[in-house]
């Protein structure tokens, strides 16, 4: 990529984002092997990892974007879609899937289909025991909530409670 | 600073303590609302007491739990606590009336409460608490609850010796790997330690990838720095400066415990420079992965921290050449968890159990179809049927047991009539599972194992990292014949292509992701043949769980028409008028089973 092109893709995101980009940067140092915590921090901060401002890590680090993403893509972690105020992660783990993860899985997605809200399939979070299991992340506060044991049922009045205390 | 007993602990110096474990698995279950309303509790009451926070004592079908210890009165666990009756479970306990309590800790005298002791009970007696000895006993986040409990002392004790020393005492004691393979741990220790290179490096494996194991996630979270400590032993044994401990993203809690744990060692000088006065340096960093599977594999970990996710050709193994480039150890979180337990407590305590083969305790993951799901610590060599039906508390009611899948997307099922099998690593691999990280999973007769085998391969498959063409291109084939399978549009030849297939990518991946994948759908062949033939030669789902091949009907005589089926209906799928039998729209519905649980009448059925 020429040097002409970056500038073009810098002026293309709003100041403050890149001027965050850099600071994340210059935090954990400009190094192929801090790729990770790199993204990490930006998604702590966008809430997922638009495509514009992972051109802008890759000319800063110098990697290839094609490395970029094929890092951000292989990680369950990171996400390259915007989300909603909550994301509902349910664990597709043995214990859940057992006692009827999917169930669960399809219950909050219908029930969570007019608000801003995402749900997605997720590794195990270690809570086996507690199967089926939800972690329910508040993308604004970044709070974290686990909820177990749950059916059908239970999915959607979480599903209801959330929906509650989103601004309209 | 002088030692703790289990007394001391437990009663502190107040006139009541109140145990509150905060872990994973007890948050899930409201263990913070339950903390604040004892906190709310306290300053109402003006009781002289304290809530000490605990970490998780692996049985989660209690969860949340809370132990109390009052003057005078014996330590009571109470079980399964709603912040509603914290008020009532204290008052009560207060003016001596322990009914309700779940179990006794210990007795302080004669007086029994009516109260069984939780060491008559088949979950905690059959238990030998080696590795796990602290969890839900001390604060996680005290270093000094730690070291009271006899916490540093192996290290101590480990920088006394030679290197060569501290190797021979894990020789000694026969530890293998616990995070999977069973690789002997001295062996490990002895090619790093033999390597001549300016720099070495120790990692800490809690990369806990294995749906159905979390014994790694609860040691780190309930005792942290029983991990620290067995990775700076490690560490001086080999000769390395620096350590890594690796923990992925869906375990947050885990790594801040360890994080804190890494910044108390270092003030208390158990890291650093000049540990404990002597010449040996070194530091941890705590690495959050983002989460992939295939980083428990230490090759893939060690370019993980480089920054990119991909496992490689061995040899050179990593003890040899590793994180960049240089001789690198890699050992599981309850390996290490053992080193220092041995060290405090001395080899013989620890080869007292186990096998011939394979020494000492191992955390089990029992979670599924039981009645209490939890982590048991056991001997190594404990049978299948021991764990399943005397500790974890054989099938919910009405159910019977079909299988137990040991090992995760890795391992394999094992049928009920070999249930009389030993967990050890050789008797497992013999047939057809892995030890893994003891993650088991018990499969009722509401599982079909052929939707299982193919919920493994969808697992494999996503987490292939696709380096290698047998693991990326063989398990999507599988996955696609195990897909038309499920759907009823398998075909008799099948069978035969998925065990050579199988066979195939067993012998011929990078990895051991690719090594392993296969397994469940091997075994499941290997066992329960006749639910594949069922789904191929006659499109049925035995135990109704394959969705294209269920159907939910309403039985027109037990349908009072009471509508309750069509609200919970989640696609509108049933219809009907109010006191009239109601009808399910095959084509609409999503066979979620909301109807079947939510109707009152019993009058909706699978078939």
């Amino acid at each position: 990529m020429s040097r002409v092109e970056i500038s073009k893709i810098e002026y293309a995101i709003e100041t403050d984002v890149l001027r965050l980009v850099e600071t994340i940067i210059s935090k954990h140092g400009c190094n192929r092997s801090k790729l990770i915590p790199i993204l990490q921090d930006i998604q702590n901060e966008l809430k997922y990892l638009p495509r514009k401002v992972l051109e802008v890590v890759s000319s800063k680090l110098g990697v290839p974007i094609s490395d970029i993403i094929s890092v951000a893509s292989f990680y369950h972690q990171f996400r390259l879609e915007p989300v909603g105020e909550y994301v509902f992660q349910v664990c597709f783990g043995t214990a859940c899937y057992l006692r009827g993860a999917s169930n669960v899985y399809e219950a909050l997605k219908l029930a969570t289909s007019k608000v801003s809200i995402t749900v997605e399939k997720a590794r195990c979070f270690g809570c086996c025991s507690l199967a089926p299991v939800v972690m329910v992340i508040s993308t604004r506060t970044g709070e974290k909530y686990i909820h177990g044991r749950l059916n059908t049922n239970d999915a959607r009045k979480i599903a209801l409670k959330y929906s509650a205390t989103i601004r309209k | 600073m002088s030692k703790y007993s289990l007394h001391e602990i437990i009663y502190g110096h107040h006139d009541l303590r109140v145990h509150v474990p905060i872990s994973s698995c007890t948050l899930a279950t409201g263990a913070q609302e339950v903390y604040r309303a004892i906190e709310d509790y306290i300053k109402r009451t003006g009781v002289s007491a304290e809530i000490h926070r605990v970490g998780c004592m692996g049985l989660c079908f209690l969860d949340p739990w809370i132990m109390i210890a009052g003057k005078n009165l014996p330590p009571a666990i109470y079980a399964n606590v709603k912040p509603l009756d914290v008020e009532k479970i204290l008052d009560r306990y207060l003016s001596e009336d322990l009914s309700g309590a779940y179990a006794l800790r210990f007795r302080i005298d004669d007086k029994d409460y009516g109260i069984p002791l939780l060491d008559d009970k088949p979950e905690w007696k059959y238990q030998v608490r080696f590795v796990s000895r602290n969890c839900g006993i001390i604060d996680p986040e005290s270093i000094d609850e730690y070291i009271r409990t006899g916490g540093y002392e192996g290290l101590r004790k480990a920088l006394k010796m030679k290197p060569e020393e501290v190797i021979e005492v894990v020789r000694k004691s026969g530890l293998r790997g616990r995070g999977g393979a069973g690789f002997p741990t001295w062996l490990k220790w002895k090619i790093t330690y033999e390597q001549k290179s300016d720099e070495k490096y120790v990692i800490c494996n809690g990369d806990e990838g294995d749906p159905g194991a979390f014994m790694n996630r609860l040691l780190a979270e309930s005792d942290p720095h029983r991990v620290v400590e067995g990775l700076i032993i490690a560490a001086y044994a080999v000769g390395a400066t620096k350590g890594y401990i690796f923990v992925r993203a869906e375990k947050p809690l885990m790594a801040d415990r360890l994080e804190k744990a890494v910044v108390e060692a270092r003030k208390k000088g158990f890291l650093g420079e000049k540990i404990l006065g002597t010449s040996f340096n070194f530091d941890i960093e705590v690495y959050r992965s983002a989460g992939a599977f295939v980083c428990g594999e230490e090759t893939a970990l060690i370019a993980a921290i480089e920054g990119r996710a991909r496992p490689r050709q061995r040899p050179p193994y990593p003890a040899v050449s590793g994180l960049w480039g240089k001789p690198t150890l890699v050992n599981n979180v309850e390996t290490l968890a053992h080193v220092a337990t041995i060290f405090q407590v001395g080899v013989e305590e620890f080869t007292k159990y186990g096998t011939e083969k394979s020494k000492g305790t191992k955390m089990f993951c029992v979670t599924g179809a039981v009645k209490r799901t939890g982590v048991y610590e056991v001997p190594v060599g404990t049978t299948i049927k021991k764990l399943v039906y005397e500790l974890a508390g054989g099938p919910i009611e009405g159910r019977k047991v079909k299988a137990v899948q040991v090992g995760g997307p890795s391992g394999g099922c094992i049928p009920f009539n070999l249930f009389d099998l030993e967990l050890d690593y050789e008797t497992l691999q013999a047939y057809g599972a892995i030890m893994g990280s003891g993650g088991l999973v018990v499969i009722d007769d509401s599982g079909c194992m052929v939707n299982v085998a193919k919920y493994f391969t969808d697992f494999t498959l996503a987490e292939s990292c696709g380096k290698c063409l047998p693991c990326r291109v063989g398990m999507k084939i599988m996955n696609d014949i195990l897909g038309r399978i499920v759907n009823g549009e398998g075909d008799v030849s099948d069978i035969e292509v998925l065990r050579d297939l199988g066979v195939s990518i067993i012998k011929t991946s990078l990895c051991g992701l690719g090594g392993s994948a296969p397994n469940p759908v091997l075994s499941t062949l290997r066992y329960f043949d006749n639910e594949y033939r069922e789904h191929i030669e006659n499109r049925k789902c035995p135990a109704k769980v394959c969705p294209k091949l269920v159907t939910y009907v309403i039985i027109n005589e037990k349908c009072r028409g009471c509508g309750v089926c069509a609200r919970q209906c989640p696609a509108n799928a049933i219809t009907g008028a109010a006191g009239k039998p109601h009808y399910i729209d095959s084509s609409k519905c999503v066979r979620c089973g909301a109807c079947l649980i939510s109707c009152p009448f019993g009058a909706i059925e699978k078939t």
